[in-house]
């Protein structure tokens, strides 16, 4: 009995050790990413070709959700705001979660599974058929050549896709709410227009977006390059990914919308 | 891939992330603060200010002509501070009246400003004089209810 | 052993002296002492497992050791630093045991990988480099081909032409001969024989075929248990009296190293015999 709880306590004590470690290994590589992308200014062309990968690759699923979450958005919100009578406020309903909440955060979960999954995995299975250990033999830093360009890649792509999502959505919203309810085209434009705010609503969920990008980058990455160099690591690595990405961005969601909207 | 076609489908979608930008910034948002260098600043005390909120408009003849800067209370007077920050191409006589009113029934509160025929303007740090709280709908009801209550009062006394 | 070093240094290109090291708990090299001699052809021989391939990632700085000293070309590397030893690696090749080519590049790509990396040579010199590369390991028609398009021996082969890409001093191959058809085999101990000789390279093979690399090499050292059991002259081992060496090379089923792993007796964990207490 006695045991049994020394050991479970000891369980705890020693997922917390390696918890902190990971956590305390990961920023240390975070620095080193940084640190190591000098580079990447004589040599563009690198980031280019992981956009293509991580940005370009992206656009399709982001512009198909966005635009279905904004057709139910319509539908949603407009269900519930003809019982007020306010059915004309549809607009500022949709563009206000679109901007501050869901494009921001929903194109940056499927950002995770996205484009996440297939960094960790590529980097992973790299690290398997040892391409990055031949790479540091050739006297390249694999740091600098595959992990900091996707990384770069990641950050500039993700406020652009979350912005295409919230415009997208938008569009989904006044497709159902204007095309199909028919509300009035005018009123719908200058409603919201009037009460979402360039600064506070659109500006801070794009900040909140290159923030989401920072984090999923680096936990994708983190992932394939800390990956065991098995084709069960790797599958665990990609399965993690999306897990602690997805756990990451809604924490942080919470902490920036508590910083940013307080007022 | 060809050099040439990835250059091409990443520049796509770079213009395509600002072009959705654009859409945000000029379809769906305003810009609406009000720099320090194009405003001023004029406070008015109200009683009540009910579910007035920093940043609600400042309306007068139902335009937008400012925003509500700062709201606090005045331990002297015991009334509210409301801090209006108003736009420099609108000017008002210095005897304009503010109220706090709400647009539509259970809509958002703003505060909206009568203009007075003072001969001088409001300038920076000046203060509202006149004041109207906002209308409390508990306060509405209940004043409602003693009416009906008292006009059933004085029927009772003067029917028989 | 005399450590005074540079009259060593100019004659070995690489001397290992006392070397342990350990993953974890686990300790792998127990005092390893190793030299090569500048343009020969080494073999490091051993059981699998025995690490062989560790003691080429000590000697290329990608692990560091727990005790002991790698010197290459006169440089200890288990004390450079990080800029010092991108620099030290870049007169290194490795060839990895399953050629580790860049997927995503084809194979003129990933033997320019390096020229493009390193150098800043005009492009259509590169072009001649790598054709010369290729042409030396005889796949020069596979150029243009993807690494998923090629047979295991020739991706080694192609591997190999990214690895010499600089003319390196050291050459180390990770197990060159496993996994090959006897054609293959005889290609490629033949092309670490020539490019060891035309380039004047040294070269160290990680190995546990007997057969091909006492045909080819000039030294070897055979590894067990993480000490050096025996070297010579592939002539000498082969007439060794040791009994491991005797087994090793001979391919004898038992002997020093047990073909069992220790374990319970037999019987027992059938269940056929109930423990002794």
């Amino acid at each position: 009995m006695f045991n049994a709880v020394y050991r479970s306590i000891g369980g705890v004590g020693r997922r917390v050790r390696e918890g902190v470690w990971t956590l305390g290994y990961a920023a240390r590589f975070f620095v080193a990413v940084l640190l190591r992308s000098g580079d990447l200014l004589r040599r563009p062309g690198l980031v280019l070709r992981e956009l293509y990968y991580v940005g370009v690759l992206s656009v399709i699923i982001i512009l198909v959700s966005s635009l279905f979450v904004g057709m139910v958005l319509g539908l949603q919100g407009y269900e519930t705001l003809k019982i007020y009578g306010s059915d004309s406020a549809l607009g500022v309903l949709v563009a206000l979660s679109l901007t501050r909440e869901l494009g921001p955060v929903v194109a940056a979960l499927l950002f995770a599974s996205r484009a996440g999954t297939a960094i960790t995995a590529e980097v992973g299975l790299m690290k398997t058929t040892e391409q990055l250990s031949a790479m540091e033999m050739m006297a390249v830093d694999p740091v600098a050549r595959v992990v900091a360009p996707r990384f770069w890649a990641g950050v500039i792509s993700m406020p652009l896709l979350a912005a295409m999502f919230s415009a997208a959505g938008i569009f989904g919203g006044y497709l159902v709410g204007v095309v199909l309810i028919g509300l009035d085209d005018g009123t719908f434009w200058s409603q919201m227009q009037a009460a979402v705010e360039w600064h506070h609503d659109v500006l801070n969920g794009i900040i909140k977006s290159a923030v989401f990008g920072v984090a999923v980058s680096v936990i994708a990455l983190f992932e394939g390059f800390d990956a065991q160099p098995t084709a069960e690591g790797v599958a665990l690595a990609t399965t993690r990914t999306v897990v602690v990405s997805s756990l990451a961005i809604l924490g942080l969601d919470f902490v920036l919308t508590a910083f940013m909207f307080k007022g | 891939m060809q050099r040439g076609i990835l250059d091409f489908w990443v520049g796509l979608f770079v213009i395509g992330g600002i072009a959705a930008l654009l859409f945000l910034a000029i379809k769906v948002s305003t810009i609406n603060t009000i720099s320090t260098a194009n405003s001023y600043e004029v406070t008015a005390d109200f009683d009540n200010i009910g579910g007035l909120k920093v940043r609600a408009p400042v309306k007068s003849a139902g335009v937008v002509v400012g925003r509500v800067a700062k709201i606090s209370f005045d331990n002297n007077n015991f009334e509210a501070k409301v801090a209006l920050r108003l736009d420099k191409r609108y000017q008002f006589p210095a005897d304009t009246s503010a109220s706090i009113l709400t647009s539509g029934l259970l809509g958002e509160q703003y505060v909206a400003l009568q203009p007075g025929g003072d001969t001088k303007n409001l300038a920076n740090g000046s203060r509202i004089q006149i004041t109207q709280s906002a209308v409390v709908l508990e306060n509405l009801i209940s004043q409602f209810i003693y009416n009906k209550a008292q006009d059933k009062g004085t029927s009772h006394a003067t029917s028989p | 052993m005399v450590t005074d070093g540079n009259n060593l240094s100019d004659e070995y290109l690489v001397e290992i002296e006392g070397l342990h090291f350990a993953y974890g708990g686990r300790v792998v090299l127990k005092g390893i002492n190793l030299r090569a001699r500048r343009g020969q052809v080494v073999a490091i021989m051993g059981a699998s497992g025995g690490g062989k391939t560790t003691l080429l990632r000590l000697i290329g700085g990608q692990l560091k050791p727990t005790a002991g000293r790698v010197r290459v070309a006169g440089k200890l590397v288990n004390e450079l630093k990080r800029r010092d030893l991108y620099r030290l690696r870049r007169r290194m090749g490795m060839l990895f045991q399953f050629g580790a080519l860049f997927t995503d590049m084809s194979v003129f790509d990933n033997v320019a990988f390096q020229l493009r990396e390193h150098t800043d040579l005009p492009a259509d010199m590169i072009r001649d480099l790598v054709l010369m590369k290729l042409n030396a390991v005889g796949l020069r028609g596979a150029a243009h081909l993807m690494p998923a398009e090629l047979s295991g021996g020739m991706a080694r082969r192609a591997a190999l032409a990214r690895a010499i890409a600089l003319d390196p001093e050291l050459m180390m191959y990770d197990e060159p001969f496993t996994g090959l058809d006897p054609i293959s085999l005889g290609v490629a101990g033949n092309l670490i024989r020539k490019l060891t000789d035309t380039l004047g390279m040294t070269s160290l093979v990680v190995t546990h075929d007997v057969k091909e690399s006492f045909a080819i090499c000039d030294y070897v050292y055979i590894m067990a248990n993480g000490v050096i059991a025996a070297e010579g002259r592939p002539e000498d081992i082969d007439k060794s009296d040791l009994p491991f060496v005797r087994q090793f090379v001979r391919g004898e089923i038992d002997g020093p190293v047990p073909f069992h792993l220790p374990a319970p007796d037999y019987a027992q964990a059938l269940g056929l015999e109930q423990p002794h207490v």
